[in-house]
């Protein structure tokens, strides 16, 4: 502890820490000038210098010399309403501009990588879906398929097939949100209302199919949970219909409007060689005109066979990155339309009772069907030792999956990549050289879920 | 695959397996590991998409090719060649009594938030790192959480007084 307090110094500082020692997160937290040492203060100051090639900022630029007492560090969050959950950012300010940022996470943190260790590969649906809360299918999605790769099991065309369509329908209930939180965040109340209400008929969906509206526990290893509903051809073109329509509403509301323009555009820009240095993947990486979409450049399930449009934008900048998930909603809905018209009869799992559990009327003429499924459910599947890395795009970026199989039926450890999490990474050379109001716009524009940030 | 020349120099007699998904997986010793992720980088792998440390303590049975020694801990590093469109794996071999390992950080400034990661809850130490501090776990956390021989166990949660019968 006396070593933390050394590193921080400052008076100021050390006054308001006895009232906070508690919720301290100490060496996390962004330290005044004083307290940091000049190679990390360079860092943080132009945080694009940690790019090797450098040249962007120019190191000379870089006021390294001002006093604390022109600056001031301020905390945003973790109960900030604007920062989408617990996100808690420690800005140095000079006036209204910001110097330094620093992203302190952790507070939503419940160790779901451990709790994923414990839980069989039956019931690790059930865990991973609750990362990433906005897109809950994609993160699914992306457990089975890893744990698919590692039994080396064969879908049938219809899981596949049912699995595209929940995912893209998930990418647009995401994108939906996010167009709601981020017209909050930018003073459109109206967009809030219209983006809740859009996604909720996404998720009337998902209730229908899935039983629930998030934390669906739908995909899984072997399939999906259940075949669709009746009827749900005319559920989703009424989807499809009805939102389709309403993007271009909002771009009455929003895209040509002067005051959104204004606090979008040139806000928060990146480039595309800080964006890949960062790891910055998702509308985040395509703002910048790089065209990497999985679904298009190394395609999973069958979006090979597939004919849609990678959007890509040209500054990087918030209007980029709005414009980019407006227009994705769309390529989506272009999707679900050909996967609706193309989806192919059979099976919605695989047939292999070692996996998937036999249907329930089975269970009370065979012996063995009783067997299969008390075990599936008591003990689960054995998946054969072995690792793999699975990358999906969710609707925030690459959404990887690192399975390590000990041969038992619980992973030896499963990692998940979170988008977010890297993402967030962004945030400070975004906000280099902003004002503090154009914080909260950025911030919105990353699109970080704190549940898959803290995992 | 071929791989271009820097990469070809730096993975001369270092181990490697194509792993499943044909992801190309290379066993560097922690000494070579650096310069086998920077001729990646020179190469063509413009970003590092994952970087995860695995705890190895009670499945060390495991199989590797031949040549390389088995420790307790793994550093797994996924990069992603978006020119090529493929991706290959690094797999250092950490040893439990010294467990740290070269820090990427100076090639990929997007490693900083995942070696954050990996020491916060691993324990494996990031050399070269600039700001080494955990990022999940509180501050005055003690051990590890994701190494094996930490406990699952859980931490007591106070309530306020549940009300009584009405």
């Amino acid at each position: 502890m006396t070593d933390h307090l050394t590193r921080h110094g400052g008076g100021v500082r050390q006054a308001s820490r006895i009232g906070s020692a508690e919720t301290s997160e100490g060496a996390q937290e962004l330290a005044t000038r004083r307290a940091t040492a000049p190679d990390e203060l360079r860092r943080e100051v132009g945080a694009v210098l940690r790019i090797p090639e450098g040249g962007v900022v120019d190191a000379g630029d870089i006021d390294v010399e001002r006093s604390d007492d022109e600056t001031m560090i301020i905390n945003m969050g973790p109960q900030h309403p604007s920062t989408h959950g617990v996100l808690r950012l420690m800005l140095e300010l000079d006036g209204e501009t910001v110097l330094r940022t620093k992203p302190v996470i952790g507070y939503l943190h419940t160790g779901m990588e451990k709790t994923g260790e414990e839980l069989t590969y039956v019931q690790g649906c059930t865990n991973v879906t609750r990362m990433d809360y906005l897109s809950p299918l994609n993160n699914e999605l992306v457990f089975s398929l890893a744990t698919e790769a590692l039994l080396e099991v064969e879908l049938p065309p219809r899981a596949v097939w049912i699995r595209m369509l929940m995912s893209e329908l998930q990418r647009v209930s995401s994108h939906l949100m996010w167009m709601a939180t981020n017209g909050m965040d930018l003073g459109s109340t109206s967009m809030m209302i219209y983006g809740f209400r859009e996604r909720e008929m996404v998720l009337a969906f998902f209730e229908k199919t899935t039983g629930l509206r998030m934390n669906h526990n739908y995909i899984r290893p072997g399939g999906v949970a259940a075949d669709l509903p009746d009827g749900w051809e005319d559920d989703v073109e009424v989807i499809c219909e009805t939102v389709l329509r309403r993007t271009y509403e909002y771009d009455e509301l929003l895209t040509g409007q002067p005051i959104f323009r204004e606090r979008t555009e040139g806000v928060g820009s990146i480039t595309a060689e800080e964006a890949l240095a960062l790891s910055a993947t998702g509308p985040i990486l395509r703002s910048t005109g790089v065209p990497w979409d999985l679904r298009r450049t190394m395609p999973y399930l069958a979006y090979d066979q597939l004919d849609f449009d990678v959007v890509v934008g040209t500054y990087g900048d918030n209007f980029d990155r709005y414009a980019i998930r407006l227009n994705e909603i769309r390529e989506s809905i272009k999707l679900i339309r050909q996967i609706v018209d193309r989806m192919p009869p059979g099976d919605y799992r695989v047939q292999d009772r070692k996996v998937t559990p036999p249907p329930r009327a089975r269970i009370d003429e065979s012996m063995e069907a009783l067997i299969h499924h008390f075990k599936v459910f008591t003990e689960g599947f054995r998946v054969p030792e072995g690792e793999v890395y699975v990358a999906i795009e969710s609707p925030r970026g690459e959404l990887g999956c690192y399975l390590v199989s000990d041969g038992t039926s619980k992973p030896y450890r499963m990692h998940i990549r979170g988008p977010s999490f890297v993402n967030l990474q962004v945030a400070p050379v975004m906000l280099r050289g902003a004002l503090i109001a154009d914080a909260v716009a950025v911030i919105s524009s990353v699109d970080p879920v704190m549940g898959e940030v803290d995992r | 695959m071929t791989s271009p020349a820097a990469t070809a120099a730096a993975l001369a007699d270092v181990p490697r397996a194509a792993g499943r998904h044909a992801d190309e997986t290379a066993f560097p010793p922690r000494e070579r590991y650096h310069d086998l992720v920077e001729a990646y980088r020179t190469d063509g792998f413009e970003m590092l998409a994952d970087l995860c440390a695995v705890d190895f303590l009670t499945h060390p049975g495991r199989d590797l090719p031949p040549g390389v020694t088995k420790e307790r801990f793994e550093v797994v590093v996924n990069l992603l060649s978006l020119s090529q469109r493929r991706r290959v794996r690094v797999r250092v071999q950490v040893p439990e009594l010294d467990p740290a390992v070269a820090s990427v950080v100076d090639l990929y400034p997007g490693a900083d938030a995942m070696e954050r990661e990996a020491y916060d809850l691993m324990g494996v130490r990031f050399a070269g790192h600039p700001d080494l501090t955990r990022i999940l776990m509180p501050e005055d956390w003690e051990g590890h959480p994701l190494r094996k021989d930490f406990g699952v166990g859980r931490v007591p949660v106070q309530f306020k007084e549940a009300p009584g019968p009405r």
